[in-house]
């Protein structure tokens, strides 16, 4: 699982290395790599967007909910070359376009700014409205949120919305650490399903696990996978 | 006559009709009012329910993805609600989008307290970048909102209310329009609906009236050059604003630091009345019916 497409030098084995430049650190706590697996199978065998397409009208959308601890994120940005990795030492300097939250606008590739928890999911919503409403009906919206994040009520929101209106090119990716305080066993992917959703559950660090449940169809339905990782 | 609300309806149809870019977000609010948007285009006008969080989010992605939308319902839940959304969805996104609400601050005083929003534009001036009109007239609403959606990318708010003066008048959507002129070096600035019963408070007076519709950016060139006594070099100004009492003070000073002034500022008082009854009597509570303006601005003017 360490495939590199033409053209991108960086392989899934230097992201660590990628991750070390941003801190200093050569190992990293779960909490900073949870997201890890999700996105490089994301960024490496499902979106359809490229540096060279980050701008285009029919480029799958990205959308990091879940702002906190980017370095997993910028790593694969950079890996990926959508901005240079002489970026990365930088990280949360005053100079540096990358903060301990993304900001869309210093970043390439970055489609919204995050760090308050709950918005993610509701402008994905409003995301795959608008390019449906362009006609654009080829574009995959994608949305990561953490576990706890989904405490937020503005996620429910936009959970039921989707769903009871089948909007179905909006996908969600939970990152699901058992961060929250209050929880029960299958509540996450019980809470889009009751709302219409597609939804899976899978080991969040077994990219064949993940590549299928992001790739499984949906017709109709927005589509959710539960990704449980390490806390 | 029609209200800014009707008129609204029918403006952002037309509106749609005219350019695909428009779309439309309303959360139940004025659903009825805009039946015939929501038919002819039902992949632009979306109703996302009870749900103001979504309401705003879900427009600002409308936006990420190239539209222009327009956002409606109530001043409460338009602004105050989800303000978090309005500041970072918006603003920290660095999207554009136009905000339309009704309800001003007491227009359905028998609603109490939970649909009143006085503080809707003090609230905005605490962010960047947006630009606020407050039509106090259909008419001016139609154009205002039409300016609002022609507006590039910007971010603008459009305070439609249930109240009107008799007339419309014409306006730019930038600058304050003089309809009185007065030489004691005095003037009086009056928002939007406010402009009928600032015109009687002050029959007789020797003012100069500036009627404001666009507020943000506040016309400082426009407040200069009716306020400023060129005898004395000082001006003295009232603001009279149908939302909370001083949100311009601030913008008028700065306006005027070029010379001594004094400033008045009148509007909405902060205390919550626990009253019910009509918009009226809410007026003279918060001294914006006639004959209190006329007393304060007048003991203004005397000290």
């Amino acid at each position: 699982m360490t495939s590199t497409t033409a053209g991108t030098a960086t392989s899934y084995a230097d992201i660590p290395r990628l991750m070390s430049l941003q801190t200093g650190d050569e190992k990293h706590s779960a909490a900073a790599t949870s997201t890890l697996d999700p996105l490089w199978v994301l960024y490496d065998r499902v979106l359809r967007v490229t540096p060279e397409t980050a701008e285009a009208p029919g480029r799958d959308r990205f959308l990091l909910s879940k702002g906190h601890g980017p370095m997993a994120y910028y790593a694969v940005l950079a890996a990926r070359g959508f901005f240079p990795e002489a970026w990365l030492p930088g990280f949360g300097g005053f100079t540096s376009p990358l903060g301990h939250h993304p900001d869309r606008t210093l970043v390439p590739g970055v489609e919204i700014g995050s760090g308050s928890l709950g918005h993610g999911l509701p402008i994905g919503v409003g995301v795959a409205l608008g390019l449906r409403a362009q006609g654009l009906t080829e574009p995959a919206v994608w949305v990561m949120t953490g576990d706890a994040e989904l405490d937020e009520g503005s996620n429910d929101e936009a959970i039921t919305f989707a769903g009871l209106t089948g909007l179905g090119s909006l996908h969600t990716v939970v990152v699901d650490n058992a961060s929250a305080s209050h929880a029960a066993p299958g509540h996450l992917a019980a809470r889009f399903a009751v709302a219409g959703w597609s939804a899976e559950t899978v080991d969040g660090h077994d990219h064949e696990a993940l590549y299928r449940a992001f790739t499984a169809p949906h017709p109709g339905r927005p589509h959710v996978v539960v990704a449980r990782v390490s806390r | 006559m029609d209200s800014m609300r009707d008129r609204f309806a029918d403006t952002v149809h037309q509106l749609m009709d005219a350019d695909p870019r428009v779309a439309l977000v309303i959360a139940e609010i004025s659903r009825d009012r805009l039946q015939g948007a929501i038919t002819a285009h039902p992949d632009r006008v979306v109703n996302v329910g009870i749900r103001e969080q979504l309401l705003v989010s879900a427009g600002a992605g409308l936006a990420l993805s190239g539209l222009r939308p327009v956002l409606h319902t109530f001043a409460s839940f338009l602004v105050e609600r989800p303000f978090e959304q309005v500041k970072l969805d918006f603003g920290h996104q660095g999207v554009g989008g136009v905000l339309v609400s009704s309800g001003a601050s007491y227009d359905m005083p028998s609603g109490g307290y939970t649909h009143m929003s006085p503080g809707d534009v003090a609230l905005l001036d605490t962010l960047p970048g947006w630009t606020v009109h407050v039509p106090g007239h259909p008419d001016e609403a139609e154009a205002l909102v039409r300016a609002a959606v022609a507006a590039g990318d910007d971010k603008v708010y459009v305070r439609l209310s249930e109240r009107t003066n008799a007339e419309g008048r014409a306006l730019d959507g930038t600058r304050f329009r003089q309809v009185r002129e007065g030489r004691s070096g005095a003037a009086v600035v009056a928002v939007g609906p406010v402009l009928d019963t600032v015109l009687a408070a002050t029959e007789g007076l020797d003012l100069t009236v500036l009627y404001a519709t666009t507020v943000r950016p506040f016309d400082a060139a426009g407040l200069r050059r009716a306020a400023i006594d060129p005898d004395r070099g000082t001006a003295q100004v009232v603001l009279v604003e149908p939302y909370l009492a001083g949100t311009s003070v601030r913008a008028a000073d700065e306006a005027l630091s070029v010379v001594p002034h004094r400033l008045l500022g009148l509007g909405v008082g902060k205390e919550e009345l626990r009253r019910y009854g009509r918009a009226e009597e809410h007026d003279a509570a918060h001294g914006l019916d006639a004959a209190s303006l006329r007393r304060d601005i007048s003991a203004f003017l005397a000290s």
